[in-house]
């Protein structure tokens, strides 16, 4: 009997899909009244869910500010939880509208895969992290180490590449998940364990003893990740990108969460921050967007920097530096360009 | 020499028995026997009680001094250091999340807690229409909500705020219970019929008259057919049903674009919509998750395996050869590739052949994939039960003139299906713990939810908590199986063995 019903209903779906894919992702999401991001399932600093279901983190946030863009409201979103292997076929068939999962922007993801990489939020690289009591003070002296590494990722092809170039040896433990990964390293399973930075600065936070283990100088790869979203639907991705650089810019400019009603009250002194805040031209618009979009991100979320410093950065467990993520001006990477 | 016999003693009365000496009554016997009988099983007793002892001595002390009342993983860590332990479980997590562990991020019926137990401060924020309602903000809701929560304990919100599932869970055991125990009255077999269409309403909620719509419609399609059967025979009655159902529910000409009457479901359902709106909020697959995915994918699972299992296995004996290689195609091709295969053609090569922006429910893709995984094992299992039967049983149906079916249905499959209950129980078992495999297509199952939890901030690098609570929950479920499997087979033990 039970078959049945579960024919009935993909007759519905079927027939409601019908209906849906003739929308852009922009009319889709307000037809919607909500925002379907793709997320990380977990992963600390970046994306994860309190007590009560909400989730929270770095990624999450900038999900938050395209629902706060395009709805005006920062709860309308809906997290769909994506594993590594399943986030790209997921964004492909138009299950989520963004992903936004700690993606690294590679050449063939970005052609091959028909995906549009629209920014850059966090600039990682991959790192290796010892017992600081093996004396170890850079990664050319892990001659013959053993090395923890997650399988089927590009860190491990990065880690043999590393290895070859300089000429040392090391022996791999290999390990499916960083859970695993940190129970092997605390095991003395192996000497080094390597991840991105990120990933190993949060696992050092949650040790018993942080100070016991360093994270060598070292960044052996590239790892610029950012939002995502399907080829073909270039208004959309244009929503996407200028939301990340509305925050990115709004940092630059000091316009925060607790000023940016006193500044978005009245024309400023700086032409940018006006068209930034809408307060001079129709910048908005030309999305298909309210006048006052980037004040609503703002207010709801914050610029850049306080997302940074709320989730991930010196006084959050994860603690880590702004190093390559900080403003072009502070010797960073990030640069947007000009709001005009 | 005559005068009294020259024994010296005679016993009259007959002596109380006497208890036997120590060391042959009791343990201490029971001892003697079962563990030191000999110098190599002292050796293996001494042996043991030393693994033993050093195992508990090393997890007891663990468990039990665990810290229950903690907001954070460090936080325990203090409360360890400060009662001066050397190690302590930290509960707290499971605590703290043992909801969010059991139902995923599955929404609790905030209107309800709220009404009932959050009264003045609803007042206050302007009353139900003003936080729920259509043109609420989401925001203000959040906040009202997680203020709520923060107030209410963990066992308030779960029998008030997921009485949905519970409620379902329990109606399951209602349904079940007639099917497992044929003491029970047969009356209770019409709650396991209309069983999947409650449970798909308490899960899914939106209107009351989506599931009773399929519902009168399959008993309609029924009717039907036996009505006509009645005038025209077994063939004319069959194809009738599947006119019929054609006609309620799926429109056979909608595939070429023509739209109107057909199917009759939607009309019979907007028309009931209209005259009574009833129903609960609905709610998507993809908030499911926790235990009850496990427990949603595994009964499903199981439920409908076990017909299609049986079909597949007569199929296989079938003399007639196309239904044989069809079902002999069918479970070799399902039963050759791993699940875990399975379950990633479900979740990203299905979309592939489907439109695009069709979204086809994560869940039900999953719960079909398992179903059918489940099945050919099944078929497999009755087959060998089918095998088991003598020759002799089918000979004796056949000479008793019964027709194909009856036969099946009076003599071969009860004894089959007798023979084989520890491979389908042990198969289903299998498949329960399957279940947890969902977490690699992105669902949110236990694993999953511990991985989610290991993720904030306060319960990152915790480990074995998380992971003991859930094997528990597997645990309960998996030896409530195995236990009933054993009462069955006692149960129809008519062999003299």
């Amino acid at each position: 009997m039970k078959k049945s019903i579960l024919l009935g209903t993909l007759a519905v779906a079927g027939l409601t899909a019908g209906i849906a894919s003739a929308q852009s992702t922009m009319e889709q999401v307000q037809a919607r009244g909500s925002l379907k991001c793709g997320s990380n399932e977990g992963l600390a600093g970046f994306a994860s869910p309190d007590a009560n279901g909400n989730m929270q983190g770095f990624d999450v946030s900038l999900c938050r500010a395209i629902a706060v863009a395009v709805l005006g409201d920062a709860q309308a979103v809906e997290f769909v939880p994506l594993t590594s292997q399943t986030r790209f076929t997921a964004l492909a068939a138009g299950e989520v509208d963004v992903l936004v999962r700690n993606s690294t922007w590679t050449f063939s993801r970005d052609t091959d895969l028909k995906l549009d990489f629209v920014g850059v939020n966090y600039y990682d690289g991959q790192g290796f992290m010892v017992r600081s009591d093996l004396g170890v003070s850079s990664a050319r002296e892990l001659d013959g180490a053993t090395v923890c590494i997650q399988t089927g990722t590009t860190t491990e092809l990065n880690l043999a590449d590393f290895f070859r170039v300089n000429a040392i040896s090391y022996e791999p433990v290999p390990v499916a998940t960083n859970a695993e990964g940190q129970q092997q390293y605390l095991a003395g399973a192996c000497d080094v364990y390597t991840t991105d930075i990120s990933g190993l600065a949060a696992t050092r936070a949650t040790f018993e003893a942080p100070g016991d283990h360093v994270i060598l100088p070292e960044v052996v790869s590239k790892e610029p990740l950012g939002p995502v979203v399907r080829h073909g639907d270039s208004a959309w991705g244009d929503i996407v990108r200028w939301t990340l650089n509305a925050m990115i810019a709004a940092e630059e400019y000091g316009v925060t969460s607790a000023n940016v009603a006193e500044m978005a009250a009245a024309p400023t002194m700086n032409p940018e921050i006006n068209r930034l805040l809408g307060t001079e031209g129709e910048l908005g618009a030309m999305m298909g967007l309210s006048k006052d979009w980037a004040v609503q991100i703002i207010s709801a979320v914050g610029n850049y920097g306080e997302v940074f410093e709320a989730y991930i950065g010196e006084n959050t467990p994860v603690g880590l530096a702004r190093g390559l993520n900080a403003q072009w001006t502070q010797d960073g990477l990030l640069y947007s360009p000009p709001f005009r | 020499m005559s005068g009294p016999s020259s024994i010296a003693f005679v016993r009259r009365d007959i002596i109380a028995p006497a208890p036997p000496p120590p060391g042959q009554a009791g343990v201490l016997r029971w001892m003697r026997e079962n563990l030191f009988s000999s110098l190599t099983n002292t050796l293996l007793t001494l042996l043991s009680v030393y693994l033993i002892w050093s195992v508990l001595a090393s997890v007891m002390p663990w468990t039990l001094n665990g810290v229950w009342g903690a907001s954070s993983l460090n936080e325990c860590r203090e409360i360890r250091d400060a009662r001066g332990l050397e190690t302590a479980a930290c509960w707290a997590v499971i605590n703290e999340r043992w909801l969010q562990l059991l139902f995923g991020f599955y929404p609790t019926d905030d209107r309800l807690l709220a009404s009932v137990f959050h009264a003045e401060p609803l007042a206050a924020a302007g009353g139900l229409e003003a936080v729920f309602g259509a043109g609420s903000n989401a925001t203000a809701r959040i906040e009202f909500v997680n203020a709520m929560k923060a107030d209410l304990s963990n066992l308030t919100i779960f029998f008030f705020g997921y009485w949905r599932p519970l409620l379902a869970v329990v109606l399951l055991v209602v349904a079940v219970a007639p099917i497992l125990y044929a003491s029970l009255p047969r009356g209770l077999l019409w709650v396991s019929l209309a069983y999947p269409f409650v449970a798909v309403f308490l899960f899914w909620g939106g209107s009351v008259w989506g599931p009773a719509t399929v519902a009168l419609g399959l008993v309609a399609a029924l009717y039907i057919g036996r009505l006509v059967s009645a005038r025209l025979g077994l063939l004319a009655g069959a194809l009738a049903v599947v006119a019929a159902f054609f006609m309620i529910f799926l429109n056979p000409l909608g595939v070429i674009g023509h739209t109107g009457l057909f199917p009759l479901f939607p009309h019979a359902k907007g028309v009931l919509d209209a005259l009574m709106p009833l129903g609960l909020p609905a709610i998507p697959s993809d908030q499911f998750g926790g235990f009850m995915l496990a427990i949603i994918i595994g009964t499903s699972g199981i439920v409908l395996s076990l017909p299609i299992g049986i079909l597949l296995a007569l199929g296989r004996q079938s003399t007639m050869p196309f239904i044989r290689w069809v079902c002999v195609t069918f479970i070799e091709v399902i039963r050759g590739v791993p699940l875990i295969v399975w379950l990633f053609v479900a979740s990203t090569l299905l979309k592939y052949f489907l439109p695009p922006g069709s979204s086809f429910d994560a869940l039900l893709r999953v719960i079909i994939l398992v179903t059918l995984f489940a099945s050919a094992y099944i078929a497999e299992v009755v087959r060998g039960g089918l095998a088991a039967l003598p020759k002799g049983q089918y000979e004796a149906a056949d000479s008793l003139g019964l027709d194909y079916w009856k036969s099946m249905q009076l003599i071969v499959l009860p004894q089959a299906l007798k023979v084989s209950i520890p491979g389908i129980v042990n198969t289903f078992i299998g498949l329960f713990k399957d279940t947890t495999l969902v977490v690699f297509v992105g669902l949110r199952d236990p694993l999953g939810l511990t991985n989610a939890i290991r993720a904030t901030p306060e319960w990152n690098g915790i480990y074995w908590e998380l992971y003991i609570f859930v094997a528990l929950l597997f645990f309960t479920f998996c030896f409530f199986m195995s236990r009933y499997s054993m009462y069955l087979e006692r149960k129809l033990q008519t062999d003299h063995r």
